[in-house]
Parts: structure tokens; sequence; C-alpha cells
């Protein structure tokens, strides 16, 4: 295994090449994860609560949106963000802020889905209590966000898998600019294709490796606040 | 501090709720004054629940009007109502005491100083940061209620709340509804339990197929009820 070995080194002897574009990755996909939380989340709860003439059309829409094809939203951002597009005056495309907006109109649609199927069976439970304390919307939303809270970790892991797993989107609206918008799987597609395999294995080993960290990390925080908050 | 407006008293006039081709609740005439417990006792299905619904307002009748101190929708600062089985949000004891004083105006001294006082009027004093789900069932009952104390009610509904509850559990709940309604808080409590009736109750309003058969004093109702269903219920026949 003389490609594993190599990538071993190329970990373990902290290549400035390998960590930036670990630290790139990071990043994007982080702050992608993080703005469709933003905006998921109460979109979520907001379908969740209300009731309204086309409401089910939304959800279905919404539900099928979490199988968005990258490539399709790399493409659609593209056309946006490209001169002649609407927002081609912003000046982003090739351009990590490029990455984490298209990211995070493809990972969206993932938290809000689960969002809404999370709050909506916590409000079955609460609906009665809720209303008889007289309780308003929006304190209604952000109580169904709190005491839900441990399940919505789960849905923010399966949103930030889905950015850090990405490549078409990112390759499309990011151009895979050497050190300055290479990210680990677009990285790894490149290397792959050029032969190089110890970077690209020894990418594919920390992106694996990130991944099983976040997840064990988001397990230790939700069940540490379930026996906190019984 | 007493908010000003008042829902006292609720009228129900000729009400009705019909759900699914059924009718729960059949023109029904009521009146919720000031003054001692009202129980409402009945077999299933008597609309017992439905009418505490109604007129804490979560549920709209089929028919008929209800008003709440002359308004036609409630105002609801201060109608409280504790469930059969309530359900605590997923934080402390003292949280959740916290979360129905909220809109109490207090600052954050004063709101914690309450959260102790009310925990302490529900023999949970100390409880304050225990997780309200790993609380006893008994235990979150007492809780639901310094939740509704919490709303400073001038009514407290209560929903079979000693139903699933140990001996020992319900009367800790029927102490504290005791001195509820010394304190001048107008109690309505639905119970399948004729001896918590008879040890609760200013007034029994005995409910059969969403209809009032009879609504008495305790003390008579149960010595010499009027009417022959309601003997036969005191005598544990079945109603059907």
């Amino acid at each position: 295994m003389p490609d594993g070995a190599s990538a071993l080194q190329l970990v373990l002897g902290g290549d400035p090449t390998l960590y930036s574009i670990v630290r790139l990755s990071l990043i994007v996909s982080l702050s992608a994860a993080a703005l469709a939380a933003v905006i998921g989340m109460p979109l979520g709860a907001y379908l969740a609560l209300v009731r309204f003439p086309g409401r089910a059309f939304i959800v279905v829409l919404l539900n099928a949106c979490m199988g968005l094809p990258p490539v399709v939203v790399g493409l659609a951002v593209y056309l946006l963000l490209s001169r002649s597009g609407p927002l081609g005056f912003l000046g982003i495309l090739f351009t990590p802020k490029a990455m984490i907006l298209a990211q995070s109109l493809l990972v969206l649609p993932i938290i809000a889905a689960l969002t809404r199927q999370t709050v909506e069976d916590l409000w079955i439970e609460y609906r009665d209590e809720l209303t008889a304390m007289r309780v308003g919307a929006l304190r209604r939303v952000v109580t169904l966000l709190w005491d839900a809270r441990f399940s919505l970790v789960t849905t923010l892991l399966a949103g930030f898998g889905r950015a850090a797993a990405e490549v078409g989107t990112v390759m499309i609206v990011g151009g895979n600019i050497e050190g300055f918008t290479r990210t680990m799987t677009t990285t790894i597609a490149l290397e792959t294709s050029k032969g190089d395999l110890p970077l690209a294995v020894g990418l594919g080993l920390i992106l694996i490796s990130i991944i099983v960290a976040v997840n064990a990390l988001a397990w230790g925080a939700r069940r540490l606040g379930e026996i906190r908050a019984g | 501090m007493r908010a000003p407006s008042s829902d006292l008293p609720i009228t129900l006039k000729d009400v009705s709720v019909v759900a699914g081709g059924a009718s729960i609740v059949d023109r029904l005439t009521f009146e919720i004054a000031p003054g001692a417990p009202t129980i409402l006792i009945g077999p299933n299905g008597a609309g017992k629940t439905t009418l505490i619904r109604l007129a804490m307002g979560l549920v709209a009748p089929s028919s008929g009007r209800i008003d709440w101190a002359g308004s036609e929708a409630p105002r609801g600062e201060r109608l409280a109502m504790v469930f059969q089985r309530p359900v605590m949000l997923r934080r402390s004891a003292g949280a959740n005491v916290a979360y129905a004083l909220r809109d109490r105006g207090l600052d954050r001294r004063r709101r914690s100083e309450r959260v102790s006082d009310l925990l302490r009027r529900v023999g949970l004093a100390g409880f304050e940061r225990h997780p309200a789900r790993r609380l006893s069932g008994g235990e979150q009952q007492r809780l639901a209620l310094a939740r509704a104390l919490a709303r400073d009610p001038e009514i407290l509904f209560l929903d079979e709340p000693t139903a699933s509850l140990d001996p020992a559990s319900t009367k800790a709940v029927e102490d504290i509804v005791g001195g509820i309604a010394k304190s001048g808080i107008k109690v309505v409590m639905a119970t399948h339990d004729l001896g918590q009736a008879r040890r609760l109750g200013g007034e029994i309003v005995f409910l059969v197929h969403g209809r009032v058969v009879e609504r008495a004093p305790a003390e008579r109702f149960f010595r010499s009820p009027d009417k022959p269903e309601s003997a036969s219920f005191l005598r544990g026949d079945l109603i059907i």
C-alpha cells in the first residue's frame, strides 16, 4: 500500500497545502450549514405551525428538494452570479462566498423539511398546553425549536454532512482554483483524475475523520443535554 | 400584581358540540361564576372535558354562544388549566414555572423568587434545577399546578388531575387544590372520583350525554339527589 503510506505521511506530516484545503472546506461547509439553519429552522417551524392555502404543495416541494442534484443547484447559482446574471453585480462567482451560497441552497431544504417534521410532531404534544397558556405565535416557534433542540442537532448534522460531502456544486461555482476555492472533495476528484492518489487518499481519510468526529461530538452533546434536561 | 381584566362570569347559552357526527355537548346552558369549587362529575363521554375546553376557549361550539364577562372571546390572561396528563417542557422544573411567568413583567430576581415560592407552595421546594420530565407523575401534576398558578389565575380548570395518581399523590394534589380554592381562585374540576368530589366540592354538576342532569351543593347532592339518574350514578349503576 505505497499510496496509503504516502497519504498517512501527508496527513501526519502537517502538509500546509493539505491543511489549507481542509480549512477552506470546513469554513465553507460549516458556514453553509449555519446559514441554511438560520433560515431553514424558522421556515420549517413556520410550516409546521401555520395553516394556509398551498401549504401542502410547499411541504411536498420542500421534501422533494431534499434530493436536489448538486450540479443543478451549482448551475442555477452559476447563472445567477455570472456577470450577465441578476446577481452578477456582486462579483462573487469563483469565490468561497459563492460556494457557501450554493451549498446553503443545497442544504436549506434538508434542514427546513426535517425541522418541519420534528416541530410538527412536537406541536401535537404541546398544542393543548401552549394554547391554554395563551402563548403567542412567535413564542411558540421559539419554544418548539428550543425543546426540539436535541432532535434538531441530528438535522444540522444531516445538513453539514450533505455540504461536506458535496462536490458538484462547489466545483461549478468555485472553479476549483488552487489555493483559493479548492476544497477536499474537489481536490480528491482532481487528484484522482491526475493519478496523484496519496493526496486524494489523505484528504479522503481526513474528510471521513471530520464527519465521524463531528457526529461523535454532536451525539455526546445530545446525550449530555438529554440527561440534564430530562 | 393582579391584572385588571376578568373573564368571569363565563356563560354558555344553548351550546352544542358535534364531532364526527356524534353529539358531545347537547344544548348546554351553564354559568361559571366566582365562588366555591365547581366539580363536574359524570360517566365517560358525559362531556366534562369538552365543557372545560369550551370554557377555556380551546374548543369552539358547533352552535350556541359562550361569553366571558360579556365578551365573545376570552381575554385569557387569568384563565389557567391543568390537564390529566400535563406536558412538561424539556427543561428544569424551575424553568417550566418561569416560562409561565415570562409575561408577568417581573425582573430576573423577582421571577426567580416567585418560582421558588410557587414550587414551595406545591411541595416541590428545592426542585428548581431538577429536569421536569424526570419527576414522578404526582410531582409533575404538582408542577403543572405551580405553572398554572404562575399565571395568577382568577379561575383554574382541572381536568381529572388525579386520574392516574396513587392515593398519596392524590391527597397532595387535593390539599393544594383546596388551598387554591380557599385563596379565592375559582376552581372548576372534572373528576371520576366521587369521594374526591365530596371532599372538594362546593357544588356538583352531574353531566350525562353532554347535558346537565343536576346541579346542586355537594352536601345536598350526595345526601339526597333530586334526579333518579343522579341517585343511580351515586349507587354505582352504569349510566348508558
